[in-house]
């Protein structure tokens, strides 16, 4: 879509500057060297900060996925499956093939990656930028995995970026989804968190329901899953992150 | 440009909003968030300012009741269409099990009904129920979202038992539409504390299908808040 606003201006900055040799060119016989075309002006870019912080007690977030788009992207629907990349960022905390299958998406203007894990209480700023001419349509969203559970994710969706002018701050609060691909064992060898240190992602979706849901929270073995290798420190409510985007450019 | 354009496009929309005195029409859809909880059939009206379903810090009312607790909407619907309400009564024809969406299109031309509740009650419970409580419908085209919380009647204690009872002041829980509970539980809780509408504290359950406190289970019929989204989208 970049690609193309691009490819459109410059082939008509080409047709004027045919247009201004022909009429030289009218005048008189002898070649006169065309003139050289004016550079093409920058795209004019738009540019966010956002600012992602963790509300919860002791669940670390795996660096965040944020995603601006149109309508018709969303990075999952309650009651469907979640994509293959969604699950790898639900699992295993990373949140590479969520971004590349964005990428791939006809409806994604831009997206960009946090550089680290976010701790309880920590935040993190993220810039994301795009042509001004997608700001009409664009929408914001965000993913991060709670790394202490088995698929536990967060983020905010389809926040319209639209009516921000440059100094604009829109704050929101995210709360915890089940990304429905993983049974919430809540054993240590299924949590790729500090509390776990097992495996992240793996193929095999066994959970109740192959759909993303609200996550009933995380039970613990202070609170009676006995084969629970959680304690009451990583339970959480909702909200458990805040988002806070400001239009710098 | 962009700035002045979107500005002038914003002021017309306003100055042809304020003709009309408020929205006619509109989209309602319901979505059931959790993870694995059943709804029974959503009662969706929008009723003049000014009147509420329930009141939190209130006691409910005895049709509040029979909903909250054996998922019965019929004196609801008596006491809405009493107030001469735009009613959409149990739009996604029985249950609405978890993850699913149903939704339903009203149409307040010609009336005062400029307010919006949404109720249901949550199976496995004893008189849990989600609340839209009177929501001020908005006259802006556009979609609007909103995050619906769980509510205690505070009628019934939450014995956490499935026995089948639905009927006003029968103890325990109706039914479990999933099929996942339990049995032989001794009961989680013996009488409410709070007997007025309040913010549900959550259900307890446990991992013990033969016995146990509570015939729920912990690890299925857990939830946070928000159980249900509704969307508004505004024509």
């Amino acid at each position: 879509m970049t690609y193309f606003s691009k490819q459109k201006k410059s082939a008509l900055l080409g047709l004027s500057s045919l247009f201004v040799l022909a009429a030289c060119n009218s005048g008189s016989d002898i070649p006169v060297p065309p003139p050289a075309p004016p550079p093409p002006p920058p795209p004019s870019m738009v540019g966010f900060e956002v600012t992602v912080s963790n509300l919860t007690n002791a669940q670390p977030l795996s660096p965040v996925a944020v995603i601006a788009h149109q309508e018709g992207y969303a990075v999952f629907q309650i009651g469907s499956p979640a994509t293959a990349g969604l699950e790898l960022l639900a699992e295993g905390g990373d949140n590479t093939d969520l971004l590349a299958e964005a990428d791939a998406d006809s409806n994604a203007i831009a997206s960009a990656s946090g550089s680290d894990p976010i701790g309880p209480g920590n935040s993190e700023t993220i810039a994301i930028e795009f042509l001004e001419a997608d700001l009409s349509n664009a929408r914001l969203s965000t993913s991060t995995m709670l790394v202490n559970t088995n698929d536990a994710i967060t983020g905010i969706n389809q926040l319209s970026l639209s009516g921000m002018s440059v100094g604009d701050v829109i704050t929101q609060r995210g709360v915890a989804y089940d990304a429905g691909t993983e049974a919430n064992t809540e054993r240590a060898a299924h949590i790729p968190g500090p509390a776990g240190g097992g495996e992240g992602f793996n193929a095999t979706r066994d959970d109740r329901a192959d759909q993303v849901t609200m996550h009933i929270g995380v039970i613990s073995q202070d609170d009676g899953l006995l084969t629970s290798d959680l304690t009451d420190q990583h339970r959480f409510d909702n909200p458990v992150i805040q988002v806070r985007v400001e239009r710098t450019q | 440009m962009r700035t002045l354009l979107l500005g002038a496009s914003l002021l017309a929309a306003s100055a042809m909003g304020a003709t009309p005195a408020m929205a006619t029409d509109f989209d309602v859809r319901i979505t059931n968030l959790t993870h694995g909880i059943y709804y029974t059939p959503f009662l969706v009206a929008a009723h003049p300012e000014g009147n509420n379903l329930f009141v939190t810090g209130e006691p409910a009312s005895a049709n509040l009741r029979a909903m909250a607790e054996g998922g019965d909407i019929a004196g609801l619907l008596a006491d809405v269409n009493a107030l001469g309400a735009t009613v959409n009564a149990n739009p996604a024809g029985g249950l609405l099990a978890p993850g699913e969406s149903t939704s339903l299109t009203m149409n307040t031309d010609g009336t005062s009904n400029d307010r919006l509740s949404i109720v249901a009650m949550l199976l496995p419970t004893n008189d849990a129920f989600a609340g839209l409580n009177a929501i001020a419908i908005p006259t802006e085209p556009g979609t609007y979202v909103y995050n619906v919380n769980a509510y205690d009647a505070g009628t019934e204690a939450n014995d956490e038992l499935v026995t089948g009872g639905g009927a006003p002041g029968a103890p325990g829980i109706p039914a479990a539409p999933g099929g996942d509970t339990g049995t032989g539980g001794t009961g989680a809780a013996t009488a409410d504390t709070n007997g007025d509408v309040h913010i549900h504290r959550g259900a307890l359950g446990d991992t013990d299908l033969n016995g146990g406190t509570s015939d729920l289970d912990s690890r299925i019929h857990r939830w946070l808040n928000p159980v249900v989204r509704v969307t508004l989208t505004v024509r």
